[in-house]
C-alpha cells in the first residue's frame, strides 16, 4: 500500500528538468543569414555552399511541379517538401554515395540527390513498380509508407555495414508523428546496443498530419529521447542548412569511428498540405503560424547568406529554375514512355519461383492483358 | 428519413452512441479537430468534448493497447484505425491481447471495443491502405469481424457493434464512403451482428459475398437477368461469425452457388463459406462451389488496380461455369 511518510529521496522533476534543458537548438544562420555560431561554421567551399543552394532551389521548383501534375492528374501520391528543404538536402549533403538512406514517404528529394533519377520518383508516385527498381550502386531503399518501419530496418542495415567493414552509415528520417512510433524507440535502441553506425533523423514539422507535436508527448523535445537510448541526441534548428549539415557531419564521423549511433531532431516546418489526398491545413494550422515559419525559410535565409558572399544571384537563381524544369519535363516524358504495369508483371515479382497457384493465375491474367 | 453516404452514416451512429452511453469514448489518429482523415468523426469532438473524442499519438499498438486499458476500467473505446493496411502494427493488441482476454481470465474481464478502420482497393492510394486483411481477423478466434456495404447497414451494424460486449472489427470500404446515398432513418435501429441479408432475390444462382463485392455482384446480376437467369445475391454483413443459417437456406434453393471476395483468393473468407456449404448442403448441389477473388499478389501498386481487382464481368463469368454446369 503506498504511503506517503517519507520525503522523496530525490527531486526527481528537477533531475528531468535539468536534463530537458541540455537539449538547445543548434543554429549557424539566422533568419537573417548571419553566421550566429563562426565557430561552428563548416569549411565548405563555395562551390560547395552553392551546390547546396542549387539543390534547394530545384527542389522547391520540383515540388510546386509535382503539386500542379497531382492536380492534373499527371502525378499520383505526393506528400511536399517546401520548407523542409534545409533538413533534407543539407543532411543527404553530408552524405556519401556509399551511406544507405531510408526515407519515408516525404523524403523523396534526398533520393534524387542520392542518385534515384527523377522520372522513377515520378514512377513511384504513379504507382508503378518501377519507380521502386533502385538502380545498382544507389544505396537507397524506397519511401516507407508505414511509419516507424524504416527506423528499426536503419539498425540493421548500420550493423550489417559495420560487420561487412564498409566505411559507411545508414540514416533514416521520419516525422515528429513517427517519434512516437514503438518501432521509433527499438530502432534507435538497437542501434545504440549494437553501437550501429546509423543516423536518425526526426523532421519535426509540428504536425503528425493535424495533431500538433505537443500532443504526441510530454517530453519536450524530441532529442531527448536519445538520452533512454543511451545515445547522443542534438536539437538542429532544420530551417539552418548549415547547422543540419554539420549535425549530419558530426554524426556521420562519430558512427564511421565505432562510437555508435545519434538521433538529430529538425525542427521544421510544411508550408503545404500533409499530401495531395485532400488534408486541408486550415483546419488545423493557424495562418499566424504558417506566417511565422514563412519567414524562417530556409531559402531566403541561404540566398541572403550567399548573396552577402557574392556567391549567389538572381541569374544564377533562373539557370537553375530553368535546369529544374526542364528536368521535371524530361523525366515525365520518360515516365509516359515507360510500358504499362501490368497484373503478370506484379506476380512474377512476387517470388523468386512462382508457387503453382500463381502460375495458374498468371496464365488467366496473361490472356486477359492481351485482349 | 435522411439521404446518407456510408461516411454520414457512420457518423450518425458514432454520435448516437456517444449520446447514448457516456462510457463510450473515440479516439485515434487525427479523429479530433481534423474530424479523421475521411470525416468519419465530424463534429464529434466539438460536440462531446475532448474527453470523449480525441487525438493520439501516432502509435497503432498504443491506441490498441489503451483501448484495452479503457475497457479494463470500465469503458466502452471505439478506437479508429487510420488505414487497415497498419494493422500490423496493432496485430499484438488486437490478436494477441483483447481477442484473448475474456478467454484468458476465465470470463473475469470482457473487452467491449469497437476497432474501426477503412480498408479496400480501387481508390489508388499508396501502398498498405487498400489491403484487404479481413481474413487475418476471421481467423483470430475472440473476434467478430464486420463488413458493412451499404449506409443503412453501416449505421445498424455499427451501433450494434459498439454495444457489444465482445472486440468487433468493423471494417468500412473506402470506396464506399462516398460511393452513393440512401435512405437512413435518423433514430437509432440496430442490425445484429451475425445475420446475413439478402441484397436481391433470385432462384437460379447463389452470389455469396461482402463489401464493394456485394454491389459488383448486383450488376452482374442484372446483366445475367437479361440472359433469363435469376440470381440471388447474399450480402454476409458479417464475415465472422457467418450467418449459415442464411447461406444454407440459399443454397439449397437455388442449387448453385459462387463466393465473392475481394480479398486474394488463398486461404480466405470465400474459402471458409465453400467449406461451410460442402459440409452442410452438399446434397443440394447442381455444381461446385467456385470463387471469385484477387490473384495472390500483394496488392498491386495503384497502375494495376483495376485489372487486379475483381470486377462484375469477373462475377458474370465465374457464374456463368456454374450455371452451365
Ligand atoms: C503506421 C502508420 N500509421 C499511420 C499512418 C498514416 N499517416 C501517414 S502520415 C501520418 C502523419 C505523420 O506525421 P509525421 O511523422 O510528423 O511526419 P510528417 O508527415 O509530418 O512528415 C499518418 C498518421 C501511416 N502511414 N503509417
Ligand atoms: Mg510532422
Amino acid at each position: 500500500m503506498a504511503s506517503k511518510t517519507q520525503k522523496a529521496p530525490l527531486d526527481v522533476k528537477k533531475s528531468l528538468q535539468t536534463a530537458e534543458e541540455q537539449f538547445q537548438t543548434f543554429q549557424i544562420l539566422n533568419e537573417e543569414g548571419e553566421v550566429v555560431n563562426e565557430a561552428a561554421m563548416p569549411n565548405l567551399t563555395d562551390e560547395q555552399l552553392q551546390e547546396l543552394m542549387r539543390r534547394m532551389v530545384y527542389t522547391r521548383i520540383l515540388d510546386q511541379r509535382s503539386i500542379s501534375l497531382n492536380r492534373q492528374g499527371r502525378l499520383g501520391f505526393y506528400a511536399p517538401t517546401a520548407g523542409q528543404e534545409a533538413s533534407q538536402l543539407a543532411s543527404q549533403f553530408a552524405l556519401e554515395k556509399e551511406d544507405f538512406i531510408l526515407p519515408g514517404y516525404r523524403d523523396v528529394p534526398q533520393l534524387i540527390w542520392h542518385g534515384l533519377p527523377l522520372y522513377q520518383a515520378f514512377l513511384f508516385s504513379r504507382g508503378h513498380y518501377h519507380g521502386n527498381q533502385i538502380p545498382e550502386g544507389v544505396n537507397v531503399l524506397s519511401p516507407q509508407i508505414i511509419i516507424g518501419a524504416q527506423y528499426v530496418q536503419a539498425a540493421g542495415v548500420a550493423l550489417g555495414l559495420k560487420k561487412n567493414g564498409t566505411k559507411a552509415v545508414a540514416i533514416t528520417y521520419t516525422g515528429d508523428g513517427g517519434a512516437s512510433q514503438g518501432d521509433f524507440y527499438e530502432g534507435i535502441n538497437f542501434a545504440g546496443a549494437f553501437k550501429a553506425p546509423a543516423i536518425f533523423i526526426v523532421q519535426n514539422n509540428r504536425f503528425a498530419i493535424s495533431t500538433p507535436v505537443e500532443k504526441q508527448s510530454a517530453a519536450k523535445t524530441i532529442a531527448q529521447k536519445a538520452m533512454a537510448a543511451g545515445i547522443p541526441g542534438i536539437q538542429v534548428d532544420g530551417m539552418d542548412p548549415l547547422a543540419v549539415y554539420v549535425a549530419v557531419r558530426d554524426a556521420r564521423e562519430r558512427a564511421i569511428n565505432g562510437e555508435g549511433p545519434t538521433l538529430i531532431e529538425t525542427l521544421t516546418y510544411r508550408y503545404g498540405p500533409h499530401t495531395m489526398a485532400g488534408d486541408d491545413p486550415t483546419r488545423y494550422r493557424s495562418a499566424d503560424l504558417d506566417n511565422e515559419w514563412e519567414k524562417k525559410d530556409p531559402l531566403v535565409r541561404f540566398r541572403k547568406f550567399l548573396e552577402k558572399k557574392g556567391l549567389w544571384s538572381e541569374e544564377l537563381e533562373n539557370e537553375v529554375i530553368e535546369q529544374a524544369k526542364e528536368d521535371i519535363k524530361e523525366a515525365i516524358k520518360k515516365a509516359d514512355e515507360t510500358p504499362k504495369q501490368k497484373v503478370t508483371d506484379l506476380m512474377s515479382i512476387m517470388f523468386e519461383e512462382m508457387p503453382h497457384y500463381l502460375k495458374e493465375q498468371y496464365e488467366i491474367y496473361k490472356a486477359k492483358e492481351s485482349k | 428519413m435522411a439521404q446518407m453516404t456510408m461516411i454520414q452514416a457512420i457518423t450518425d451512429a458514432l454520435r448516437t452512441e456517444l449520446r447514448n452511453d457516456p462510457k463510450t469514448l473515440i479516439f485515434g489518429e487525427d479523429v479530433g479537430v481534423n474530424g479523421g482523415v475521411f470525416r468519419a468523426t465530424e463534429g464529434l469532438q466539438k460536440e462531446f468534448g475532448e474527453d470523449r473524442v480525441f487525438d493520439t499519438p501516432l502509435a497503432e499498438s498504443g491506441i490498441g493497447g489503451l483501448s484495452i486499458g479503457l475497457a479494463l476500467t470500465g469503458f466502452r473505446p471505439i478506437p479508429e484505425i487510420q488505414f487497415f493496411g497498419f494493422v500490423f502494427e496493432v496485430m499484438d493488441s488486437i490478436a494477441g491481447q483483447m481477442s484473448r482476454m475474456r478467454y484468458r481470465s476465465g470470463g473475469r474481464y470482457h473487452m467491449p471495443i469497437t476497432v474501426r478502420s477503412p480498408f479496400g482497393g480501387g481508390v489508388h492510394t499508396p501502398e498498405l491502405h487498400s489491403d484487404s486483411l479481413e481474413g487475418l481477423m476471421a481467423q483470430t478466434p475472440g473476434l467478430k469481424v464486420v463488413v458493412p456495404s451499404t449506409p443503412y447497414d453501416a449505421k445498424g451494424l455499427l451501433i450494434s457493434a459498439i454495444r457489444d460486449n465482445d472486440p468487433v472489427i468493423f471494417l468500412e470500404h473506402l470506396k464506399l464512403y462516398r460511393a452513393f446515398r440512401q435512405e437512413v432513418p435518423e433514430e437509432e435501429y440496430t442490425i445484429p451482428i451475425g445475420k446475413a441479408d439478402i441484397k436481391r432475390e433470385g432462384k437460379d444462382l447463389s452470389i455469396i459475398t461482402y463489401g464493394a463485392m456485394v454491389h459488383e455482384s448486383l450488376k452482374a446480376a442484372d446483366e445475367l437477368a437479361k440472359e433469363g437467369y435469376s440470381v440471388e445475391v447474399v450480402d454476409l454483413r458479417t464475415i465472422m461469425p457467418l450467418d449459415i443459417e442464411t447461406i444454407i437456406a440459399s443454397v439449397e434453393k437455388t442449387g448453385r452457388a459462387i463466393v465473392v471476395q475481394e480479398a486474394q483468393k488463398q486461404a480466405g473468407i470465400a474459402a471458409n463459406v465453400v467449406a461451410e456449404i460442402n459440409d452442410r448442403a452438399i446434397l443440394s448441389l447442381e455444381a461446385p462451389v467456385l470463387r471469385v477473388a484477387a490473384p495472390d499478389t500483394v496488392y498491386p501498386f495503384s497502375q494495376a488496380e483495376s485489372v487486379w481487382l475483381p470486377n462484375y464481368k469477373d462475377v458474370i463469368e465465374t457464374a456463368k461455369k456454374v450455371l452451365t454446369f
